[in-house]
């Protein structure tokens, strides 16, 4: 058999790695090549340097070491018992098109994952390696994600941190018995395990020795995992609840939220759905109303009996509407909590709220011009010329919001 | 009327420093014609006199200095009038700058994120090509960027961070950044170059349609971050027609395609693998215990905590001490009172004359209870039926150690090990038994000096002291 190319090799371990939503290169530690000794740069946030036609942004090379894998988890294009084509990068291949790629300006680093093959410290041996080869022989100063082995031995995780900004373990599915129906080699328990791991390392990074010395940084960019909606029957309450869960007990950066989506040689185990968009876009929401917001976990799931979030509504308006009582709102008056409530009224409108307030009494055209979605938040708020009068309270205030109810075909 | 000229290069430093001047001399704003770029010399003989050298130093908020430094750089011709109007009347009014509802202050807001937006695409959206010889000691790249306002001068300072080994270009029609040997310059702009073809741009295009996903066509989010008029300097947008036409085909595909039998090697693969062997239901010593605890499925708790905790201590001790259950920290690192309280314990039972690791240690309760709530998870008491489930376990494990004594600590191991939780505090230094006799002294638990108002500190310490100290002459008195 001819040796396959590098560009037929890069179409197969690019297309198996794209189902990982993730493509952060935000939030590591600034580091700069203007010394003209390595390549690369970090600075708070990160780029993204193209955006496919699915509406996902390109800011890493998101590519995985191989996509042989021994496992057989249902839902992954990368099974065992799949028909996929496989393919396999040495360590020297995926170092270059690494560097060239970021010489050209085409990407902010490297996103390496990899199917399991020979054993979990073998995998995990040869992507630390990686990542060693780029910032110890060749200077790389760019963002490096790697995804963590979790059955990998806790020496490899190790030095994977030392050399990447983010370290990520996927929980892959909301619950314990999903992970053990769908994804059979895989132990839930062993996952949080190595997320712990993970945060006791970076934990211990952070804090001097009795000599005042700093340990090595340890995935400055943190920790992140990823579910996949959709493929169980979990609710969003399920969802979030465990997501809640794991922000707070391993600190992660982001969970990502991830749309079971049709794959090449699907299993008959797991029959392929159109992928749920809005129901991510709203586990989103939720998310960022949870961690920003100041919202519980059960103000959010509670609003419908069936656990899950309304698909026509966002979840904030979806409370607003529920808990008319609190409005409207006084925006001169009124305290940053209780704006973050108001439904279109996003963090930053709240901050120049806050701030012009103490020079004067704000009007409903200042409300627009500092970028509140007036639409949303006019039935909620009263302003010094505003009030909503009986909009708050009239009894086809959802109707106009939700979308006529009519859903346009994906397919 | 006074006519500014700007230069191309360097034209926020320059409006900075004309502004300045004209302020203090107080020239209003509707006395300035500002220009910008292609003027002839002589326009210069307009510019300001020093300011009197008894004028007030003008003062300005920081955060105007930043929003000028970067409206600056935005193509509109009235950018500098509108800046210098602003800055007249934040003389007046300070506070005018923190005013989102302002109608001017919002609109050059919009003008600076316009300019930070350019900048940021042009960060994204400039693409090398190698001109030089690969294996040289110093690699040489250029490209060609059409910005919709001036941002490359602004940006070039990040290009000298990112690539600094290498030597580039970068060409736009307003002007160039060139870093050479570690030296950045700007010169005046050019027509588009000729650039040789870059082998690697194949490799790219390749990456950018494998890695896009038909079944999520998403357009509009696509075009709402990567416009159309950046797309003639992508190597990568050339797929996108192809991709976009292609998409609901090959979902539909996938889902049609009937599920196909799996290759040969998986069932290679499978047999050779090797389950880990399941635990025995009644493992027979503690280190079998604390396998088969991992599994335990007995409450609900399991599902959150990461792990159970067993115990930890010699197998043949004569001491057991019995917390409520481990914490965050016990339940991150696998191991009994290693947290705050834990640490709290050592000490005091260190001082009472009793070494800890000549005891077994264990939990009423395997698994961390907790709520969420940001980044910290809130202990949570057991209930009375995760106590009762988790009893099992603690059953076992006295079974298999057989202590002559067992300190219980907090009223969930009383609980658990004499039916009773209650009055706790009413308890505290006596000795009871547990339903088969063996003696359990009873005592609080090391949270609760955590947790109690500072000034009792001491007090509490004493007594929990003294407790622990009880424990050590009744373990005498047993004979261990």
């Amino acid at each position: 058999m001819a040796p396959m190319s590098l560009d037929k090799k890069l179409a197969i371990l690019s297309d198996a790695a794209k189902y990982d939503a993730s493509c952060a290169s935000s939030g590591t530690t600034r580091r700069s090549s203007r010394d003209g000794a390595g390549l690369g740069s970090t600075e708070g946030s990160g780029v993204c340097h193209a955006y496919a036609p699915d509406g996902r942004c390109i800011s890493l090379l998101k590519i995985l070491m191989t996509n042989f894998c021994i496992y057989d988890c249902a839902y992954c294009v990368n099974r065992v018992s799949s028909n996929v084509p496989r393919a396999r990068f040495s360590v020297d291949e995926v170092v270059r098109l690494t560097l060239e790629f970021y010489r050209r300006n085409y990407i902010e680093g490297l996103f390496l994952s990899s199917g399991i093959i020979r054993s979990p410290d073998a995998t995990m041996a040869d992507m630390a390696r990686i990542a060693r080869e780029l910032r110890v022989t060749h200077g790389f100063r760019g963002y490096i994600h790697l995804k963590t082995i979790p059955d990998a031995a806790p020496e490899l995780i190790e030095e994977a941190g030392l050399h990447a900004d983010r370290l990520s373990i996927n929980v892959e599915l909301p619950t314990d018995s999903s992970v053990r129906t769908y994804a059979p080699e895989k132990d839930p328990g062993r996952i949080r395990r190595a997320m712990a791991d993970v945060r006791l390392a970076k934990e211990a990074s952070t804090e001097r020795s009795h000599t005042g010395r700093r340990p090595p940084r340890f995935a400055p960019a943190g920790q992140s995992t990823q579910m996949i909606v959709g493929a169980d029957g979990a609710t969003d309450a399920t969802i979030l609840g465990n997501a809640t869960n794991l922000y707070s007990a391993y600190h992660l950066k982001r969970v990502y939220y991830s749309a079971f989506s049709p794959i090449p040689d699907a299993t008959a185990k797991l029959p392929l759905i159109r992928p749920p968009l809005a129901r991510e876009h709203r586990l989103y929401q939720a998310d960022w109303l949870l961690r920003f917001y100041g919202f519980g976990l059960d103000e959010i799931t509670a609003a419908r009996p069936d656990g899950n979030l309304d698909l026509e509504l966002d979840p904030k308006l979806a409370w607003a509407l529920a808990h008319r009582g609190h409005f409207p709102l006084d925006v001169n008056r009124a305290g940053r909590a209780e704006l973050l409530r108001v439904p279109g009224f996003g963090t930053r409108t709240v901050k120049r709220i806050l701030s012009t307030r103490r020079h004067r009494s704000l009007r409903y055209d200042d409300l627009l011009r500092m970028g509140a979605a007036m639409a949303r938040a006019r039935a909620f708020v009263t302003a010094l010329d505003w009030t909503p009068r009986a909009l708050t309270d009239s009894a086809d205030l959802r109707a106009r919001f939700a979308p006529p109810p009519e859903q346009l075909s994906l397919f | 009327m006074p006519t500014i000229p700007l230069p191309r290069h360097g034209t926020a430093r320059a409006w900075r420093d004309a502004a300045r001047r004209l302020a203090a001399v107080g020239i209003p704003p509707e006395d300035i014609l500002w220009q910008h770029g292609d003027h002839a010399p002589d326009l210069f003989a307009d510019a300001p006199a020093a300011p009197p050298p008894d004028a007030a130093p003008l003062t300005v908020p920081r955060a105007f200095v930043t929003l000028a430094d970067t409206v600056c750089w935005h193509a509109d011709p009235q950018r500098f009038a509108r800046l210098y109007t602003l800055l007249w009347r934040l003389r007046a009014t300070p506070g005018l700058i923190a005013d989102g509802g302002d109608p001017e202050v919002t609109a050059l807001r919009r003008m600076e994120k316009a300019v930070r937006r350019d900048m940021h695409k042009m960060k994204a959206f400039v693409r090398f090509r190698e001109i030089g010889d690969p294996d040289g000691p110093r690699r040489r790249f250029a490209a060609w960027f059409e910005p919709t306002h001036h941002a490359t001068e602004p940006v070039a300072p990040f290009f000298a961070r990112r690539f600094g080994d290498m030597d580039w270009i970068i060409a736009t029609p307003h002007c160039t950044a060139r870093f050479e040997d570690g030296t950045l310059r700007i010169t005046d702009g050019q027509p588009r170059p000729n650039l040789s073809d870059d082998a690697t741009e194949a490799l790219w295009t390749t990456y950018f349609r494998s890695i896009f996903n038909p079944a999520r066509l998403k357009i509009r989010a696509m075009t709402s971050e990567m416009p159309k008029k950046y797309w003639k300097n992508l190597p990568e947008a050339a797929a996108i027609p192809d991709l976009v036409a292609g998409a609901p085909a090959r979902a539909r595909e996938m889902q049609a395609a009937a599920p196909t039998a799996p290759p040969a090697r998986a069932a290679r693969l499978q047999t050779t693998r090797q389950p880990d062997p399941p635990a025995p239901d009644r493992p027979d010593t503690l280190a079998g215990l604390s396998h088969a605890l991992d599994a335990c499925t007995r409450c609900p708790l399991h599902a959150s905590a990461t792990r159970a905790v067993p115990g930890e201590g010699p197998a043949d001790a004569p001491l057991m001490i019995v917390g409520e259950q481990p914490g965050d920290r016990e339940d991150l690192e696998g191991r009994p009172f290693t947290g705050p309280a834990g640490r709290l314990f050592d000490r005091i039972a260190g001082a009472a004359g009793l070494d800890r690791s000549t005891a077994y240690v264990t939990n009423a309760v395997k698994h961390f209870k907790f709520q969420a709530r940001g980044k910290r998870r809130i202990h949570q008491r057991p209930d009375a039926g995760e106590v009762q489930a988790c009893r099992w376990w603690l059953e076992h494990e006295r079974a298999l150690l057989r202590p002559k004594l067992i300190v219980a600590m907090g009223a969930t191991a009383a609980a658990a090990l004499t039916g009773t939780g209650r009055d706790i505090t009413a308890r505290r230094g006596t000795l009871e038994q547990t339903a088969d006799g063996t003696p359990v002294l009873l005592t609080v638990h090391p949270s609760y000096l955590l947790r109690c108002p500072e000034d009792q500190h001491p007090t509490e310490e004493a007594r929990f002291r003294a407790d622990l100290e009880t424990a050590r002459a009744q373990l005498a008195h047993l004979g261990a």
